[in-house]
């Protein structure tokens, strides 16, 4: 199948050292500003006071987190905001040597899917760990929320510092 | 419900860079025109174009696969766009099928370009927003984060280990080595150089990854009035599936993709594959990761839930082995322009099938394949059984 690929001219950093290829660049300026909605935004609110909320489907009885206005499998509206703990057990987790465009970083971070109590298995939120070896992150270790100082909250996932081992 | 049937009779591509001096539109019409030439066909003798690219943002162009359209040969012509992410390049054949299908159209030309190396300083800064904008975001999440998450899940799930894994990775890019259009085939690599690459978000190291590239690849597929005309050789398109799993990602079990298996139910049905293992001779699991080769061979129901990884330690999977995975080299070897690389797969299958892949046609004649894609928010399987 050789007489069916199409060389391409393959370009190296030289050729832009060097000027040998001509390019153009262009720095877009698009801003957003997001609405949070009714569940997410009932959320936010309830971390601002230091809590977690998840909603359950009157049809199925699922008990969700993120939480959300319908379910999803059942179609249905859902208007039934429950408590959750702030403690949860940690489902998956990676440690994190690079920054997106990838610059190394020393002390790595920790990011992890953590099942929250209260919801039903599985229903896990990405979160990341702090205060803990990152040789002795495991799946399955209990954590619990670290929160910002209550004046310092406003209202965003960011109220919780990390998750530390319990 | 009465469905035309459809071949696919020719396929070209471009060589994958991991920056090409070419512009999309320039890559588009590369490929699409070795896949005309392929099956000495001319624009003249297309119906309609599928075109599809992955996400606007890489390349800074709103409303890309239109812009780059006049390459795909969509001039004057009925043209549909189609993007699921990493799924893109099998849903394109999907398309092109369902367009012939459907009696709509006799022939028709499917394009899938790629050009990574336009985001700068790095595509994830396009990929990124892929996160939940007010429940992620703040976390400023690195893209490889979601497959850490889930490769860890997955090994943990079955105690594997990044050995079982790398595997892969060897196999892949050893193949590509025989692939004339690849950027990382190398014929000499051990799993101590994948082992031995840098940790990138732990378990994922530099060298399960497939690398950022420029590249695309164009497939011609036709009504069966039309294929007995132009080859003796139609690889016929059997079974199509697709499906969606759920946007909100952490409440998912990571450890098994539910989302290929359903896709991989509703093409084996059409084909009427009832024993996939048996039925199936050959496969090209989308592979931008190598455990994700692993995972995909669980969803398309070819090995149980995880043993993939056992199968490929014992030479199953290898390209003499007895379900051949990957003959092409995957994403892993021959590179990851994305949709690109989805339809590439489809493209391999078919030349593996017609026993025109040269020094990677695998040995026993095979006569039925799936190629399969993933990706949208990491939810989407995408799946096509071909056969001769």
């Amino acid at each position: 199948m050789k007489e069916h690929v199409y060389e391409t001219v393959y370009l190296r950093e030289k050729d832009f050292q060097e000027g040998r290829v001509l390019f153009e660049t262009w720095d877009p300026n698009a801003r957003y500003a997001w609405d949070a909605g009714i569940a997410i935004g009932r959320f936010l609110q309830e971390l601002k006071a230091g809590r977690l909320v998840g909603t359950r489907c009157a049809n199925c009885g699922r008990v969700m987190v993120p939480p959300r206005m319908f379910c999803e499998h059942c179609f249905v509206p859902i208007d039934e905001f429950v408590p959750l703990e702030d403690t949860g057990t940690v489902i998956t987790f990676s440690l994190c040597y690079v920054t997106w465009d990838m610059v190394r970083i020393e002390e790595p971070q920790i990011p992890a899917v953590i099942g929250i109590d209260g919801a039903s298995p599985g229903m896990g939120i990405m979160h990341l760990l702090g205060e803990v070896d990152p040789k002795a992150v495991k799946i399955g270790m209990r954590v619990a929320a670290v929160w910002k100082p209550p004046e310092e909250r406003e209202g965003a996932i960011t109220d919780i510092l990390y998750f530390k081992p319990l | 419900m009465g469905r035309n049937r459809v071949a696919i009779v020719g396929a070209g591509m471009t060589k994958f860079v991991r920056r090409a001096q070419e512009t999309a539109k320039e890559l588009a019409w590369k490929a699409a025109s070795k896949a005309l030439e392929s099956c000495e066909l001319t624009l003249d003798d297309i119906d309609a174009v599928v075109v599809d690219t992955a996400p606007d943002a890489f390349d800074g162009i709103h409303m890309n696969a239109e812009y780059l359209s006049d390459g795909a040969g969509g001039w004057g012509k009925p043209v549909i766009r189609g993007y699921v992410g990493g799924g893109t390049g099998v849903f394109a054949a999907i398309q092109g099928w369902y367009h012939v299908a459907s009696g709509l159209f006799d022939t028709v030309l499917v394009v899938c370009e790629e050009k990574m190396s336009s985001c700068q300083p790095h595509p994830q800064g396009a990929f990124l927003t892929i996160f939940d904008h007010t429940t992620e975001r703040p976390l400023k999440p690195n893209l490889l984060w979601i497959f850490a998450l889930e490769m860890n899940a997955y090994m943990s799930r079955y105690g594997l280990s990044k050995k079982d894994i790398a595997l892969v990775a060897v196999k892949n890019k050893r193949n590509a080595a025989d692939h004339p259009a690849a950027l990382l085939g190398d014929p000499d690599i051990t799993v101590e150089d994948i082992l031995n690459t840098e940790v990138l978000a732990w378990p994922v190291q530099r060298g399960d990854v497939s690398p950022i590239s420029d590249g695309a690849v164009a497939l011609v597929m036709c009504a069966e009035h039309v294929a007995r005309r132009v080859t003796d050789k139609p690889v016929w398109v059997e079974g199509v599936g697709w499906s969606l799993d759920t946007a909100y990602w952490t409440n998912r079990d990571l450890s098994y993709p539910t989302y290929v298996e359903e896709a991989a139910r509703m093409a084996y049905k059409m084909a009427g594959i009832t024993e996939p293992r048996k039925q199936i001779h050959i496969a090209e699991p989308y592979d931008p990761f190598d455990y994700k080769e692993l995972h995909h061979l669980e969803g398309l129901l070819l090995f149980d839930k995880g043993k993939a990884p056992e199968a490929t330690a014992l030479g199953i999977t290898q390209r003499d082995g007895d379900l051949p995975v990957c003959p092409s080299g995957g994403l892993l070897g021959v590179g990851n322009p994305i949709a690109a690389a989805g339809l590439m797969k489809v493209a391999e299958i078919f030349w593996q099938l017609r026993g025109e892949a040269g020094a990677r046609q695998v040995p026993g004649q095979p006569k039925r394949g799936v190629a399969q894609a993933w990706g949208d928010l990491m939810q989407v399987g995408t799946v096509i059984v071909l056969g001769i």
